[in-house]
């Protein structure tokens, strides 16, 4: 076999999830090399080799600057086919996805996504993925050659194992099309108050909130039970709520005692973020929503009667 | 301004949702509706055509041919037409075939934009809008949860891992649009009533110049090799609220001496 490992990097460090994808990838294919796609990346090679990379490709190039993905397609597409790459592999991010789908495209490539594990059977790859909201388990396989996976988030711990990887420069040429989009600008929200990753109990406020008032009453809530109140992304999207609070897979992955959600579908990008949660409890008017598959406590009902009479309780019974 | 939007007819979502263990494929027959998140892609299209001033926008599936159903409801919120793509040939399309049919059914309708909602609730792919831009040769941007169009550029901000990026892109540009973009409308009354006398074609493969072998288990590259059970979580408890909910999930917190 020969594997292929797409190294995304956010400034000088390769991606956590990335390097658990090589390590996994070098365990079941001695043959793994990584693949560098951006400007001023050489000297991230190294880092590569110590996950198990033999082989570090570097497209190196001012034009690669910025985190775009149509053209990373071009330069890995032409590095599939220049060396008859079997596999290649994506650790899960919003950038590695559209890589991943439009490589597909490009090469006529079978793409499985959402992998939690990896096998070799009978010398070729075989995916094992969860479905449906993680309510099926599945075991998928690909076709034809090259096979294309991206990897769920957290699935696969980085190991060091050492290694001096071989560092070769790869050819970069953009299609016409692939320059079309450009940063115009990056920034991040910098974070201030409680970490929610610190809180034993996260009151997690959604888009069913109603608007950016509704999270009033689950801070209040949240300080009666002496937690931390969280978020979805459709809610920071929306600006009712500070991104550092945003629990998902572009978020935070939190692990608290209590997880109470009030108006939270339970996407699945917002599940890897919160599904090691001790105790999840779950309000929701919709029976129907994905969060009653994951939930220990789900109330079917409307958070607008629940949160106040809860904070009441809570209230009454410590006293204050 | 020509807009289409891509959109898929999804089970709907619940306990009786499933993959067929005999065939391997999602089970299609029970309650079906159009993918939610597509809703917000429609909602954009019809804003931005307003906007513009004229323009057209058109809803562009491949399904199974009562999937027309779920497509009138973005034709009562005030899309003007639809077109699907249906054949028997094309049923279990995986990533590979599926965009080279929307690939190939948006290249004869030339649009300036082809709107994608953030992912479809049965495959939670999030993906598709890469490939098919990748067969249109147009540029892509995805997750998008502002959008401001003028002349011939799009400037979109998404969310990433890191924080916000903004994108400015030319069109004709491939765009995934993010729940958070907007609210969908209801449709009213009148767009209901309306909705059935827009226009709606049915294709099959042949019709938008696609072979049998380009689609369906034959073009697809991908396979599901097998099911299996998924890990337990252990006893779940759902109730619905009699007034009684708030002291229940304190007792439940209680009992196990979370507070
Ligand atoms: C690449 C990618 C990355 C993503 N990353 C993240 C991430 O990091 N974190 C994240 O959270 N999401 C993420 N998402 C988005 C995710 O898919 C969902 O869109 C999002 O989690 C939905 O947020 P929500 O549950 O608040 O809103 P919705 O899905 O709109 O759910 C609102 C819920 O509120 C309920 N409701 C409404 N009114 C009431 C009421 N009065 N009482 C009770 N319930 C009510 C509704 O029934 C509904 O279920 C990502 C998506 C993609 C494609
Ligand atoms: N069969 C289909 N026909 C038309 N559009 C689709 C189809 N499947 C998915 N889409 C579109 O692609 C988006 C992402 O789908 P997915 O990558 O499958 O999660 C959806 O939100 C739809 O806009």
């Amino acid at each position: 076999m020969s594997t292929l490992v797409f190294l995304e990097h956010h400034g000088s460090a390769i991606q956590k999830g990335a390097l658990g994808v090589l390590s996994k990838a070098a365990s079941l294919d001695p043959d793994t090399a990584g693949v560098l796609v951006g400007s001023g990346v050489r000297d991230l090679a190294a880092q590569a080799g110590q996950y198990g990379a033999k082989t570090v490709y570097v497209a190196d190039d001012p034009s690669l600057a910025s985190p775009l993905p149509q053209p990373r397609v071009d330069v890995l597409a032409a590095l599939v086919r220049d060396k008859g790459l079997q596999n290649v592999l994506f650790g899960a991010s919003v950038l590695a996805s559209d890589v991943a789908g439009g490589l597909s495209a490009r090469l006529d490539a079978g793409l499985n996504w959402d992998m939690n594990d990896l096998e070799v059977r009978d010398g070729a790859l075989v995916g094992k993925r969860s479905a449906l909201g993680d309510t099926v388990r599945a075991d998928v396989g690909w076709t034809a050659e090259p096979r294309l996976g991206l990897i769920r988030a957290g699935s696969f711990e980085a190991t060091q194992s050492g290694g001096d990887p071989a560092v070769e420069d790869v050819p970069v040429s953009l299609e016409g099309f692939s320059t079309k989009a450009e940063l115009v600008e990056h920034t991040q929200e910098e974070s201030t108050g409680p970490s929610i990753e610190d809180a034993d109990i996260l009151v997690t406020g959604g888009r069913g909130l109603g608007g950016p008032e509704g999270f009033a009453p689950l801070e209040e809530l949240a300080a009666a039970l002496g937690g931390a109140v969280a978020s979805t992304r459709a809610v920071v999207d929306s600006g009712w709520y500070p991104y550092p609070t945003q629990i998902g897979q572009t978020g935070k992955v939190v692990s608290p005692k209590v997880y109470i959600g009030f108006g939270v579908s339970g996407a699945i990008q917002h599940k890897v973020g919160m599904q090691t949660s001790q105790v999840i409890i779950a309000v929701n008017k919709d029976g129907n929503a994905p969060i009653f598959e994951f939930s220990d406590l789900g109330v079917v009902g409307d958070l607008n009667t629940v949160v106040p009479q809860l904070t009441a309780l809570v209230k009454e019974r410590k006293g204050s | 301004m020509k807009i289409a939007v891509c959109v898929k007819e999804v089970p709907d979502a619940g306990p009786n949702r499933r993959i067929d263990p005999g065939t391997l494929r999602m089970d299609r027959s029970g309650d079906r509706s159009l993918n939610a998140y597509d809703l917000h892609a429609v909602e954009q299209a019809i804003r931005l055509k307003d906007a513009a001033g004229d323009g057209e926008v058109v809803l562009v599936s491949m399904g199974a041919a009562k999937a027309l159903e779920s497509l009138r409801k973005g034709l009562a919120m005030g899309a003007d037409r639809a077109l699907l793509v249906s054949d028997d040939a094309a049923a279990g399309s995986d990533l590979v075939a599926t965009s080279k049919v929307l690939a190939k059914a948006l290249e004869a309708e030339s649009p300036d934009l082809v709107l994608f909602g953030q992912q479809a609730t049965d495959g939670d792919g999030a993906v598709l809008w890469a490939a098919v831009a990748d067969r249109l040769q147009f540029p892509v941007v995805s997750q998008i949860s502002e959008l401001e169009v003028s002349g011939d550029t799009i400037t979109a901000k998404r969310q990433t891992e890191h924080g916000y990026d903004t994108i400015r892109a030319a069109l004709p540009a491939v765009l995934a649009v993010a729940d958070s973009l907007n609210e969908p409308r209801y449709p009213s009354l009148k767009g209901i009533m309306g909705a059935k006398k827009k226009p709606q074609d049915t294709k099959a493969l042949a019709d938008i110049g696609l072979d049998a072998s380009e689609a369906g288990d034959a073009g697809s590259r991908t396979t599901v090799l097998g099911l299996g059970e998924p890990p337990s979580r252990g006893e779940t408890i759902k109730i619905e609220d009699e007034g009684d909910a708030a002291q229940k999930i304190l007792d439940f917190l209680v009992e196990r001496k979370l507070v």
